[in-house]
């Protein structure tokens, strides 16, 4: 639940108080989101209760906190802290090439601009695992990249199954995400808004930080929840670009559910829960912050 | 108001795509003066307002301030300040946040800035309201704000676009008061954009009424409201009849072939001209005492007055009076002199737009 209030941006919260309000039908219409209660309850809640009941059981279903607690085996600790690592940088660099993307996107008011979102939005129509696996191939020490740089004489680029193949493939598959929401922002500032602070004396650099980035913070932390979250839990990206030798929570964990202990699978899931749900805690505070007092 | 030209547009012209918005517009404005540019939607007073604070750039002519010509300085470098039509307040800030914003940028120490909000909420009576935020406020108290937020800096001009556009009618006339109140205090050149001719009428020293991009007329808003100088202003502002007519000769005029006394001179002979005459200035009279007789096609009241339609010569006479003639009664109307505008025709359909000398 706390993802969707991610995704959506001031817009709809307005029109969904708006609705709210037609006094009309409400009772009528109830039936109408059953369908939706249903799917959330089959694959939203009782999943949950099922990772929670593994989680906190052993295998003759006797209640413990080992399986949780097993994130401090040094092993997993090690794993968390170098996927909290890898998936901090990779934010970072999605959010540096994010905003000032999102920007031009948003000053060139011309007519291609649907055109420049369809290309960010393109590569996410191919398959995850095709992608990634495309990587795997152009940077292969056999790979295109090689191969050409070969051809020219020059030193080969060793970077697969390092941790910068990773963050390559976070950035590379994540990066939409982060422009999308900061440019949805962006697009809704009122032009006269910016106008106001350059006729108040502002330059145009001082524009930027007094107005236009603590007004687009709400795209901002939307962006950085949505790449954050699943560069943090990924394991596909890191099977197939980081080889056998690094290990991020997100292969641990996959691990565990392949050799069939779902118990610490779980218990380590629960863990990994707790982080995401920490972060956005933290950054809907900021986000409340940016608001102000005003309740939307 | 002096006589020192503050800003002066030169020959100013500017379109988006094929659309001319402004045509070679020539404008000055004085030291210390309340000018209202006025007209329909779409005539381009906006555009006029926003090359002035400097946020589009004309493709020819000059925008000279002071005697410099700044048609290439950026916003943030003009000594003006705009107050904008859906008031832009920052709603990340609050209200004296928002009205600090410029004196910030200035570098002012925290003392003056603290005694400027004060001052300045003063001014526009809203004390108090320091720590709230902008969206918790009403719209003509937002309007405020940005009023506020505009004059702490001091501009030499305050720019408004429309600023009572979206209050209604009770909120707008109190704030056309706080505004001429304002000015008054402030001693600063106030250029301001409307369409509705009342508020015109009522604030400015000097009213601009323009048409699709060019000046129809530039006065005050007597000389607007009495003396039109052609038919697009006589309709634009007030009510009125306009009568197609011809000059015979000086002080005598042709109106629907009955021939009435004038005061306007020099038209030329038997030449066809507009008749304006406005719906107050005409006295309806007993069938044989008026210039000429025609019959109430319709009535309404009108608080002040009556409004009357008199079917006479071919021509629906809108006429208001605070006597009352019955529907179906034969009148005489009578008009004075002094109250018949002449107006030159235009020559063709285009020159209605056409900017005249000034
Ligand atoms: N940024 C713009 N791009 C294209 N056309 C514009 C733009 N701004 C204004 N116009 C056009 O210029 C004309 C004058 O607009 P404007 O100055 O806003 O009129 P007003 O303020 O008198 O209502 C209108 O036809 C409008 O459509
Ligand atoms: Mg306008």
């Amino acid at each position: 639940m706390k993802i969707s209030n991610v995704l959506n941006t001031k817009a709809p919260k307005a029109t969904i108080k708006k609705s709210g309000m037609s006094s009309l039908g409400i009772r009528n219409t109830r039936w109408l989101s059953f369908p939706y209660i249903l799917w959330m309850v089959g694959f939203i809640i009782i999943p949950l209760i099922v990772i929670l009941y593994y989680g906190m059981t052993t295998n003759d279903k006797q209640f413990t906190l080992e399986n949780i607690s097993s994130i401090l085996n040094p092993i997993n600790l090690r794993a968390l802290l170098f996927a909290l690592r890898l998936s901090l940088i990779s934010t970072v660099i999605c959010l540096i090439l994010a905003y000032p993307l999102a920007m031009i996107l948003n000053k060139s008011k011309m007519k291609s601009n649907s055109f420049i979102v369809m290309i960010i939005i393109l590569p996410m129509w191919m398959n995850f695992l095709l992608r990634t696996i495309a990587w795997q191939n152009i940077l292969e020490r056999t790979g295109i990249i090689n191969t050409v740089l070969k051809f020219f004489n020059l030193p080969m680029l060793n970077i697969i199954n390092t941790p910068s193949a990773i963050v390559l493939g976070m950035v590379y598959n994540f990066l939409p995400f982060m422009v999308l929401p900061i440019y949805n922002v962006l697009i809704k500032i009122d032009k006269d808004i910016v106008n106001a602070a350059r006729d108040l004396g502002a330059n145009s650099r001082q524009t930027l930080f007094k107005i236009i980035l603590p007004l687009s913070l709400p795209g901002v932390i939307s962006g950085i929840t949505m790449v954050f979250v699943p560069s943090l839990t990924t394991f596909v990206i890191s099977n197939i670009l980081g080889g056998s030798k690094i290990v991020l929570i997100g292969n641990v964990i996959e691990q565990q559910f392949r050799i069939g202990n779902w118990h610490t699978g779980s218990g380590l899931s629960l863990v990994l829960m707790i982080f995401i749900l920490i972060s956005m805690a933290i950054l809907s505070k900021y986000d409340k912050e940016s608001e102000g007092s005003n309740l939307w | 108001m002096t006589d020192n030209k503050l800003i002066d547009l030169v020959n100013i012209t500017k379109s988006y795509g094929d659309n001319i918005v402004l045509d070679e517009l020539n404008l000055y404005i004085r030291e210390n003066e309340f000018l209202t540019l006025l007209g329909p939607s779409g005539c381009g007073k906006t555009t006029t307002l926003r090359i002035i604070g400097g946020f589009e750039n004309p493709d020819q002519g000059q925008v000279i301030f002071e005697g410099k010509d700044i048609t290439k300085m950026a916003p943030n470098e003009r000594q003006l300040n705009t107050v904008f039509q859906k008031y832009a307040l920052f709603n990340h800030l609050s209200i004296a946040e928002n009205i600090a914003f410029g004196l910030k940028i200035k570098k002012k120490s925290k003392v003056y800035i603290d005694d400027k909000i004060k001052y300045a909420l003063k001014l526009v009576n809203l004390d108090g309201f320091e720590n709230r935020m902008p969206d918790s406020l009403s719209g003509g108290q937002q309007q405020r704000i940005a009023i506020a937020r505009a004059i702490v800096n001091e501009p030499k001009v305050l720019l408004l676009d429309e600023p009572l556009g979206a209050l209604d009618l009770k909120l707008r006339q109190d704030m056309q008061y706080e505004l001429i109140r304002l000015k008054n205090e402030l001693g600063i050149t106030f250029i301001y954009v409307t369409h509705d001719q009342e508020e015109a009428l009522t604030m400015s020293d000097t009213i601009v009424v323009m048409n699709q991009g060019y000046i129809q007329q530039i006065g005050t808003p007597e000389d607007i409201y009495n003396e039109p100088q052609n038919a697009f202003v006589a309709d634009f502002i007030g009510e009125s009849n306009i009568l197609p007519s011809i000059m015979i000769e000086d002080k005598l005029v042709n109106i629907l072939g009955t021939n009435f006394a004038c005061v306007d001179t020099g038209f030329g002979r038997n030449k066809p001209v507009d008749v304006v005459i406005r719906p107050e200035d005409i006295d309806l009279v007993k069938p044989d005492e008026g210039t000429i007789k025609g019959v109430v096609t319709s009535l309404l009241f009108k608080g002040v007055h009556y409004e009357m339609e008199v079917s006479a010569h071919g021509h629906d006479w809108l006429v208001h009076s605070t006597d009352l003639a019955a529907v179906g009664s034969e009148v005489g109307i009578l008009v004075d002199p002094f109250d018949i505008q002449i107006m030159n025709k235009p020559e063709s359909e285009d020159e209605e737009a056409v900017e005249l000398e000034m």
